[in-house]
């Protein structure tokens, strides 16, 4: 019996990570705080202090792969605003049962800011969507999944300054499905 | 000693893994994988070289070689041919290494079948045969073989399934040696053929209309799988064997094979039939295209001729080997070898509907049918979309529908679509795009209705209380709180209440869920929130079965224009254990939805419903199994160290072990108890369907009893896997001979599919 499949037959491209690491993971840690740094004077503090960030840094990276490669929960970007979660439900729902829905909000207005984060019962489930939902189109724009290490109550705003999502911060084209232009171009 | 193309410095004695030789094993597998993908050279040298490498390479690496080579012959069926005059040229140079190949397929080969790979298998022997062409096998061990196969056919008390396998795996591979099996054995081989006819003349064939996906004939035909494989033989006989389209890259190597020395294989003898097999279903072949298709372009081979029968079964192998991948498995499928002597597009577009529509199941899941298909148009859109051309279908399904009753099956499939359409978009769009002459077939708005709504219904009975209720709902009352206004509400079916008030009260039920869904109806999310936090009321309302049936009555009653939010409620309602699989089927049967009986939003719901059972009973099993594991394992470590400890480790594993193993039961048996509700069910509404078209004397077969005959095939088939454990509680209990002979079909049709 051959050791595995072989690496043509093994590939599963659509399911892999994607370069994508939310920046604002971090594992939840006990333990002294930065001010509680022991060390016998400053530089010291400093060096520990800046020596424990770099490592829990790795860590986080590490626990965020981790919890990426069992994930259930897919990111969902580039919805238009007006999608509403009974669409998206019907959508992912042809790769399996949903589990649970997080709409987008805009942190200020608290309407839908165009993404949403979807969760399956079973891991199979979710990397069908990954494999043929993903790329496909939805309110009649391409839609784009990514793995998502999983819901956390904040993580449904936008992290845009104006409430909004980081990309419709800067971009400068017109896209009605989502509030026209960039919020910069807007000021302009 | 210095290795070509590997750039390395191979010591043959060294026995031990270096890196070195991880790279080489990585550097082979590519290379074997990749022969035969598009490249600067020709196949044909391309092929001289890697049989050089190969063969250099076998003194350090023989057995990952073979196993290689077994694998690709395993898992690379599309490029069968490919790989079968790799070994040709590899058996000419190595003799021995021929015969260890050989040795090694036989022995894979009764792996598969003993492991129920009847699929795997078919390649398997299909490779073997092709080893034939390459001068690595001799014919008449491989007439052999066939004649050892075909005799299966005289075994007694064993499934048809069984012998139909051994009958496909010998004509299955006739396209590719039978011109050279006939030369050299001939009169052998009239001798199978004739004791194969003879087994296709007297085989079952009660389960083909179940697999049918049209129900006439024409304009294609749908034929048994064995029937139309045995017609396509019989025509490339008659043409003397001539087959042009299966490419043989051995052709060109003739003079050095032919030079090789031929292997016997060893007799070989199927393996027994055993409890445990579980041979594959039989099939219907899907057509839906045929030579008056594409006129401009090449003619598609007929129905009955072997050149059908290659390129379907190599679509189907591309598909199966690139299903994850869909940019790959469509490059795949439009780069097919021959591409311009056939109407390619039409091959595929009918290979991806035959695997959609198969029966009992299709091979993946379905939407990757429609994602490939959406590859494909991006690959070819000046060819492809034409042939899909889905505006086609619905501009036919559209044509009479306005002279057609609503419930007739035209206007019926244009409604649902356009249902199906709005869930994808809205309401309001659907009405854009349909035109005003077309709107009767136009979904309804889904909104909410809600029964206390207006002032018209100041004098419905539990009115008050629905005020009280919305105003206590909006002010975050808790469930107790509710419990204490729900309290002052009348029980309309018995005189005096229980002190409790909690037996079964449908006017309670009424007030609660109407109002708290109406003021949750603003979307999904809200609506679960609700159930969420009034669970305890919920569950206490739906104590008795009466409680659940009615839970949802109310529920269908308030969302009866949006199937869609049915669909969730009521996944969310069993999932938290409001209500049961069993109420759910019961709902769906009962009166109350009798008029929507043939809507797809009910089948959806029911198939969904039974899937959760099913996927609960597998999750407590597997719980079951890993405890009984994980007991055995402390066994086997108590053993290993003598632990006093490990004594009440067990008692407490043991325990969790005997409570699963009673949730298991439970859990099986509440599965069992769902289907033979549906099945019960489903006899009781077709019987006096029956029983009522005798008496009037009109014909059985209206619109309705098509619909819900078939929806009991489905069921049969959707679920074959489970519902095969009950067939004997089912032909004792309910599906009887004294049944009406149209149900009692249904069931003698699956009874024959693993027959």
């Amino acid at each position: 019996m051959s050791g595995g499949l072989l690496k043509a037959l093994r590939s599963d491209s659509y399911v892999e990570l994607s370069q994508y690491r939310d920046q604002h993971f971090r594992v939840r840690r006990a333990g002294p705080r930065e001010g509680q740094a022991l060390g016998q004077n400053a530089e010291e503090r400093f060096a520990l202090v800046s020596l424990c960030r770099l490592a829990f840094c790795l860590g986080d990276n590490e626990e965020q792969e981790k919890l990426l490669k069992k994930s259930c929960t897919l990111y969902v970007g580039n919805l238009s605003f007006y999608t509403t979660e009974e669409q998206i439900y019907e959508l992912f729902s042809k790769s399996g049962d949903i589990k649970k829905i997080i709409m987008g909000l805009d942190k200020v207005k608290k309407t839908a800011c165009g993404f949403c984060f979807v969760e399956y019962y079973s891991r199979a489930d979710a990397e069908n969507a990954m494999r043929y939902i993903n790329g496909t189109r939805l309110d009649d724009r391409i839609i784009r999944t990514d793995w998502d290490a999983g819901f956390k109550e904040g993580r449904q705003y936008g992290r845009g300054r104006s409430g909004g999502q980081v990309r419709d911060e800067y971009r400068q084209d017109y896209d009605a499905g989502r509030g026209g232009y960039g919020k910069l171009a807007q000021k302009q | 000693v210095h290795r070509n193309g590997h750039g390395y410095c191979g010591q043959p004695h060294k026995r031990r893994k270096t890196s070195d030789a991880n790279e080489t094993e990585d550097h082979l597998e590519s290379l074997i994988c990749k022969v035969g993908e598009k490249s600067a050279c020709s196949l044909e040298s391309n092929l001289e070289g890697l049989a050089g490498v190969l063969e250099a390479d076998l003194p350090n690496y023989k057995s990952k070689i073979l196993r290689l080579l077994c694998t690709v012959a395993r898992l690379l069926p599309e490029k069968l041919t490919i790989y079968t005059t790799l070994v040709g040229l590899l058996n000419a140079r190595n003799y021995n290494f021929g015969g260890e190949f050989v040795e090694a397929m036989i022995r894979q080969l009764k792996e598969s079948l003993k492991a129920n790979n009847y699929n795997e298998a078919v390649y398997l022997v299909r490779f073997l045969s092709d080893l034939v062409n390459c001068h690595v096998i001799a014919a008449p061990s491989m007439v052999a073989m066939f004649e050892n196969f075909v005799s299966v056919t005289q075994e007694e008390d064993v499934p048809q399934v069984r012998r139909d396998w051994y009958v496909y795996a010998f004509l299955s591979s006739l396209p590719w040696v039978g011109k050279e099996l006939y030369e050299k054995k001939d009169a052998e081989m009239d001798r199978i053929f004739a004791n194969t006819e003879s087994y296709l003349k007297r085989r079952q064939k009660t389960h083909v209309p179940m697999l049918q996906v049209w129900t006439a004939d024409k304009p294609h035909p749908q034929e048994e799988y064995l029937d139309c494989l045995w017609a396509q033989i019989q025509k490339l006989k008659k043409d003397c064997w001539q087959e042009r389209h299966i490419l043989r890259p051995y052709l060109a190597f003739d003079s050095i094979l032919c030079e090789a020395l031929q292997h016997n294989l060893p007799p070989f003898t199927p393996p027994p039939h055993t409890e445990d097999s579980v041979y594959p279903m039989p099939r219907v072949i899907f057509r839906m295209f045929d030579y008056t298709d594409d006129p401009e372009g090449p003619v598609m081979p007929g129905s009955h001729s072997v050149e059908r029968f290659v390129i379907e079964e190599n679509l189907h192998c591309i598909i199966k080997s690139h299903w994850k991948e869909r940019k790959t498995c469509a490059a795949q499928l439009v780069s097919y070898p021959g591409k311009n002597k056939i109407p390619l597009n039409y091959h595929i577009v009918e290979v991806i509907f035959a695997e959609l529509f198969q029966l009992p199941a299709p091979p993946h899941i379905d939407v990757m049918y429609t994602t490939l298909l959406i590859e494909l148009c991006k690959l070819q859109p000046g060819s492809l979309p034409q042939v899909v051309s889905f505006e086609g279908w619905f501009q036919f399904a559209l044509s009479d529908c306005l002279t057609q009753d609503l419930e007739s099956p035209k206007p019926k499939f244009v409604r649902e679509v356009l249902e199906k359409c709005m869930r994808l978009s809205y309401h309001q769009r659907i009405l854009d795009i349909v035109p005003p002459t077309f709107s009767a077939l136009c979904p309804a708005n889904p909104t909410c209705i809600y029964k206390y709504g207006d002032e018209s219904s100041n004098s419905l009975p539990g009115h008050s209380v629905a005020l009280c209720l919305a105003v206590a709902f909006k002010s975050k009352a808790t469930n107790d709180e509710i419990f204490s206004i729900l309290k002052d509400v009348p029980n309309p079916n018995q005189d005096d209440d229980d002190d409790e008030g909690f037996s079964f009260n449908p006017l309670k039920i009424e007030v609660f869920v109407q109002t708290l869904l109406h003021l949750a109806a603003k979307s999904f999310s809200h609506s679960f929130s609700a159930l969420a936090k009034f669970h305890e009321v919920f569950k206490t309302l739906a104590e008795s079965d009466e409680g659940k049936l009615h839970v949802l009555r109310v529920m269908f009653e308030v969302w009866r224009n949006h199937p869609q939010m049915i669909a969730v409620l009521v996944d969310k309602m069993i999932r938290t254990q409001i209500v049961d699989c069993a109420a759910v089927a019961n709902w769906i049967f009962s009166s109350e939805l009798s008029r929507d009986f043939t809507r797809l939003f009910v089948w959806e719901i029911l198939h969904s419903t039974i899937r959760k059972m099913n996927k609960h009973v597998v999750k407590i099993q597997k719980e079951l199994e890993e405890a009984k594991e994980k007991l055995a394992r402390q066994h086997k470590r108590r053993s290993d160290d003598d632990d006093r400890s490990s004594d009440r480790k067990d008692g407490a594993l043991e325990e969790q072990i005997e409570r699963l193993q009673e949730k298991v039961e439970s859990a099986q048996s509440e599965q069992k108890n769902l289907f033979l509700v549906i099945f019960q069910r489903f006899i009781m509404i077709l019987t006096e369907h029956l029983v009522r078209c005798e008496t009037d004397g009109t014909s059985v077969l209206t619109p309705w009893y098509k619909n819900c005959i078939e929806r009991l095939q489905q069921i049969f088939l959707q679920h074959h896997q489970i519902i095969q454990q009950y067939m004997v509680t089912l032909e004792n209990l309910l599906f009887t001979a004294e049944l009406d002979p149209h149900i009692l079909a249904v069931f003698q049709q699956f009874c024959a599919l693993q027959a």
